[in-house]
């Protein structure tokens, strides 16, 4: 007897156990389809590709070719189109409606971006073509290096690193580099990095052999300056700062936070994941930065893509530039060349961090997004993001409780005070806002604030849509607050294509692959059906 | 601004509801002399999506694409066909414009294809478990180095002579900053090294790539054997991923970690990035991997889902405990790569790989029958080493000035090395036609 179209296995229990309380025969619910693994559909015999016949020729294979099956599920090309898209649609997006994801910079993302990055001779390029084929490559990466010196007023930039990390790294090797030629690398072993920081900056910096040392924050969210005056020392690398702070805020004291730390030897790096909050209006030059890694995927607006790829691209200062990682593009008259290993340059370059020339493809997007803005646009970009957290903390503040007082720049923290005594959490909140349509906002980060939720609109959402999303949140606090809906709270999300998920269950015994005994078993209704 | 939905009256309006005079007031804690009294100077202002366009053309303008060119350049990256479907699918919005899946019940998409993603490589690699992507190749097979000091406690890697001068120069970089040591092997362009005898009781891993830089196909049973018996781990790195459709997986050689660059399958070239790295282990060292892990589980109805797992292996949880300080992946990369790969399926990626190596045999004997030149590959799969009768980068630039892009000369990426100056790369894939192969073979003798 077929029960059932689903073939979801393993964990669900069968085919039974997922379906038994399925209002459809299928499982589905209208647009939102059931969709087996790609491992669950594959007839062998089928391909998705039509290659020629290979000519016959004697291997040349050291007599290692491979034997055996490798597993791989045969699919037709209709079959793979509709798989991926049943599965995109199991997702949310930027290009949906708002998503709020504080500290990840969601904004809108161009296609005219995706368009100039697929055109021949610059998508298909290949990294180690003669320089002389590449001329027009290196000099959209020096247009794009000339924009990120300039909009940061910091006088040199290492492009190649590949994502926010990946540059955290390579601007405290450039740190560590400057210490070493300084004779003081073996005795400035501290980094200081605020208690709010991204998990990234303690994570780098333990990676190169520092010791973290953690800096409280203020009733205000910013540093405690005379915190960190008393822990400055000749013992202290670096300080790692984000600014705009993890809570959103400006640190105000920035100014006399580089002059200390340069006035005890020490570099400051700059974690620049919330550069969107002052791209155009603000200089990190001008506030004493000596690095300061440029997230061109939240920022400049390439795509996240599901988790990267990134690109993180790192300004230094005069202090840090001769140490800046291979390679090195380099005019010479009217020629561009790329300086590489072992190449002389001007400078000690600290060695190499990825190969080949950087995140090409993220270059070209970022340049695309600001040749559009252009300085007028990333001003007013900068203006209209901060302007849009500050309205929906404004509009929020009665029902809601913001973190800390005063205007907030990218970015509105909120704590779970409002939440006190409901028996609904900050994730009960969130799971909710999922049912509303929205993508819920970043949850319990930054750490020094409880149960802490960060709110960051971006610039690309229009007034009507911030308002209807304003809207949903002051109903969920309210219903939150009345005190009668702990229950609708903690089993939401009700209406998304899972309900929450046992993340327990998955790290208690992981299961990170399929494997063939979670094939469907003989007698799979499929077949029956098709039968 | 075309990106920017709020009009001048939205703009009054919020700053009423706020109770802010002007933008400016909202910025009042940056310090006043490093507030910008107008936009940047000297940056030009928005631009037409026309002009962008154009703009970008006249970048496009000045370099050589290798669709217009005969081409036989690999050395870490490779030319292949990439099916439409591929790109169609990860510009699909909801894919492209999603992040980090940290809410499972609406990124259920992202979740469900990398936990596709890492069965794939857990297949081709023939390893038991792979994580969700890494940026690429050359920074994964340092992460491996890493995680092979942590698995063993100690901290001397071993470099093969064979490994992309890229990927050494990078595990090198990291060992001098954090402080462990990495001894590289010296060049083996014959493919003739023998590691075995190096592997001793301080060694926390032996680093090899199959096929080698110069294009060698090895077997590294014996290696992995005196890894083992030496208590080191073996990392194979393979930057020609399609070569694994032919050639016996690292996982039956005794591999620990496999590192693959991903690139040559759904992935562009993209002048060097971004590409996506493949990264394999075995079960029991899980816990030590770098990069985000899919998990399969159930939902609150029982249904199978997926979801972000055995995080706290990661920064964002155990901040400088972690295993990595690595935050992003290859997402989208990753999901061409699956993409690509599953609309090849078994008999097409298996088919893929016959076909470059067919086409590399045939570039291969041509070449070697140019007078002066010599094959050093007995074994190969889609890209050999010749060694001309003269320095290599002068002879690949009088084809570039012929518009033909034949080769890397090894040079390039070994510069410190003599020996290696008259040796040329050459690489051949299925897009290789005679319509190329002709015209680099007639180019060749002409400037030998």
């Amino acid at each position: 007897m077929v029960q059932s179209l689903d073939r979801s296995q393993g964990r669900a229990g069968g085919i039974a156990a997922a379906a038994s309380d399925s209002p459809t025969f299928t499982g589905n619910r209208a647009l939102q389809i059931e969709e087996p693994l790609i491992f669950e559909m594959g007839q062998p015999g089928r391909c998705g590709v039509d290659l020629p016949e290979p000519p016959k020729v004697k291997d040349r294979l050291n007599g290692l070719k491979r034997t055996g099956e490798i597993g791989l599920p045969g699919l037709s090309e209709p079959q793979v189109v509709q798989h991926y898209t049943r599965l995109s649609q199991k997702n949310y997006a930027i290009d949906m409606g708002v998503y709020p994801l504080g500290s990840c910079t969601m904004k809108h993302n161009p296609r005219i971006n995706e368009k100039v990055a697929r055109l021949p001779g610059i998508g298909d390029l290949h990294p180690l073509q003669p320089v002389s084929t590449v001329q027009g490559a290196l000099e959209l990466i020096d247009r794009l290096a000339h924009w990120l010196k300039t909009l940061t007023g910091m006088p040199a930039v290492a492009m190649s690193p590949a994502a926010g990390a990946h540059g955290e790294m390579c601007g405290m090797m450039a740190i560590a580099a400057a210490l070493e030629a300084r004779g003081e690398r073996s005795k400035r072993r501290v980094v200081l990095a605020p208690e709010s920081a991204h998990g990234t900056n303690p994570a780098t910096a333990a990676a190169l052999g520092f010791t973290v040392k953690p800096i409280p924050a203020n009733e205000r969210g910013r540093v405690d300056l005379a915190s960190l005056k008393a822990a400055l020392g000749s013992d202290v690398a670096a300080i790692m700062l984000t600014n705009p702070n993890t809570c959103g805020l400006f640190e105000s004291e920035i100014v006399e936070i580089s002059r200390a730390v340069h006035e005890a030897g020490a570099f400051f790096y700059c974690d620049g994941a919330n550069f969107n909050a002052i791209v155009g209006r603000v200089r990190p030059g001008d506030l004493g930065v000596d690095c300061m890694h440029i997230n061109l995927h939240k920022t400049f607006s390439t795509p996240h893509g599901g988790g990267g790829p990134g690109a993180g691209p790192v300004v230094l200062s005069a202090a840090l530039a001769p140490y800046a990682p291979y390679p090195w593009i380099v005019k010479d008259g009217e020629k561009w060349r790329v300086a590489e290993d072992g190449a002389a340059v001007d400078g000690k370059p600290l060695g190499r961090l990825k190969a080949f020339h950087g995140q090409m493809g993220m270059f070209t997007r970022a340049l695309s997004y600001i040749m559009s803005h252009g300085a007028d646009g990333l001003k007013q970009a900068a203006e209209d993001a901060v302007l849009s957290a500050n309205y929906v903390m404004a509009a929020l503040k009665d029902v809601m409780t913001p973190a800390f007082e005063g205007p907030c720049m990218h970015e509105a923290l909120f704590d779970d005070g409002f939440l006190k005594d409901t028996g609904v959490s900050t994730l009960d909140f969130a799971k909710a806002m999922i049912d509303e349509g929205y993508h819920p906002m970043t949850m319990y980060f930054p750490l020094v604030v409880h149960g802490a939720m960060l709110i960051e609109p971006t610039e690309s959402q229009a007034k009507e849509d911030l308002d209807v999303f304003i809207a949903a949140l002051r109903s969920l606090a309210e219903r939150a607050k009345s005190g009668t809906a702990a229950e609708e709270f903690k089993a939401a999300p009700r209406f998304a294509p899972r309900r929450r998920l046992d993340e327990t269950l998955a790290a208690r015994k992981p299961v990170l692959r399929w494997r063939p005994s979670n094939n469907p078993p003989e007698g799979d209704p499929l077949k029956q059906a098709a039968d | 601004m075309r990106y920017l939905p709020l009009t001048p009256i939205d703009r009054r309006d919020m700053l009423a509801v706020i109770g802010a005079k002007s933008v400016d007031e909202l910025f009042k804690d940056v310090p006043a002399d490093a507030r910008l009294p107008s936009k940047v100077a000297g940056l030009p202002d928005h631009l037409g999506e026309l002009e962008v366009e154009r703009a970008f053309q006249n970048y496009a303008a000045k370099n050589v694409s290798p669709s217009t060119a005969p081409f036989f350049i690999g050395a870490g990256a490779y030319r292949h066909h990439v099916p439409s479907t591929v790109d169609y699918m990860i510009q699909r919005g909801e894919f492209l414009t999603s992040y980090t899946p940290y809410q499972p019940e609406i990124t259920q998409g992202t979740l469900q294809y990398l936990f596709e993603f890492q069965t794939q490589v857990s297949l081709l690699t023939g390893m038991e478990v792979a994580n969700a992507s890494m940026y690429d190749g050359s920074t994964g097979a340092s992460e491996a180095v890493l995680m092979a000091n942590r698995i063993t406690r100690r901290t001397k890697a071993l470099i093969s002579g064979g490994l992309h001068p890229h990927y050494r120069n990078i595990i090198e970089t990291t060992a001098h900053w954090q402080g462990y040591s990495a001894v590289a092997a010296k060049t083996d362009a014959e493919g003739l090294e023998d590691l075995i005898a190096k592997v001793d009781k301080e060694t926390s891993c032996v680093v090899v790539q199959n096929p080698s830089f110069f294009g060698h196909v090895r077997d590294f049973t014996k290696l992995a054997a005196a890894c083992h018996e030496a208590g080191a781990l073996l990392i194979v790195v393979v930057t020609e991923v399609v070569s694994l459709g032919l050639i016996m997986p690292p996982g039956e050689m005794g591999a620990d970690i496999v590192v693959c660059e991903g690139q040559s399958i759904g992935n562009g070239l993209g002048f060097g990035g971004p590409y996506v790295g493949l990264f394999a282990t075995r079960d029991k060292y899980v816990r030590q991997m770098p990069g985000r892990l899919v998990g399969e589980t159930v939902d609150a109805d029982g249904k199978r889902g997926f979801v972000l797992t055995l995080s706290t292996r990661e920064q964002h949880i155990r901040r400088e405990k972690a295993t990595s300080n690595i935050c992003t992946n290859a997402g989208l990369c990753a999901l061409a790569f699956t993409v690509h790969l599953t609309l090849l399926g078994e008999a097409g990626f298996r088919r893929l790989a016959e076909l470059n190596h067919a086409k590399a045999s045939e570039l291969a004997d041509r070449v070697a029958a140019l007078p002066g030149v010599k094959l050093l590959n007995e074994s190969f799969f889609n890209e050999f080493t010749v060694r001309l009768p003269k320095p290599a980068a002068p002879v690949v630039q009088a084809l570039a000035d012929k518009r033909i892009l034949g080769g890397v000369p090894v040079s390039r990426l070994i510069p410190d090395d003599p020996s290696v100056e008259n040796l040329l790369l050459l690489a051949a894939t299925e897009t290789a036609t005679e319509a190329g192969m002709g015209p680099l073979i007639a180019g060749l003798k002409e400037v030998l």
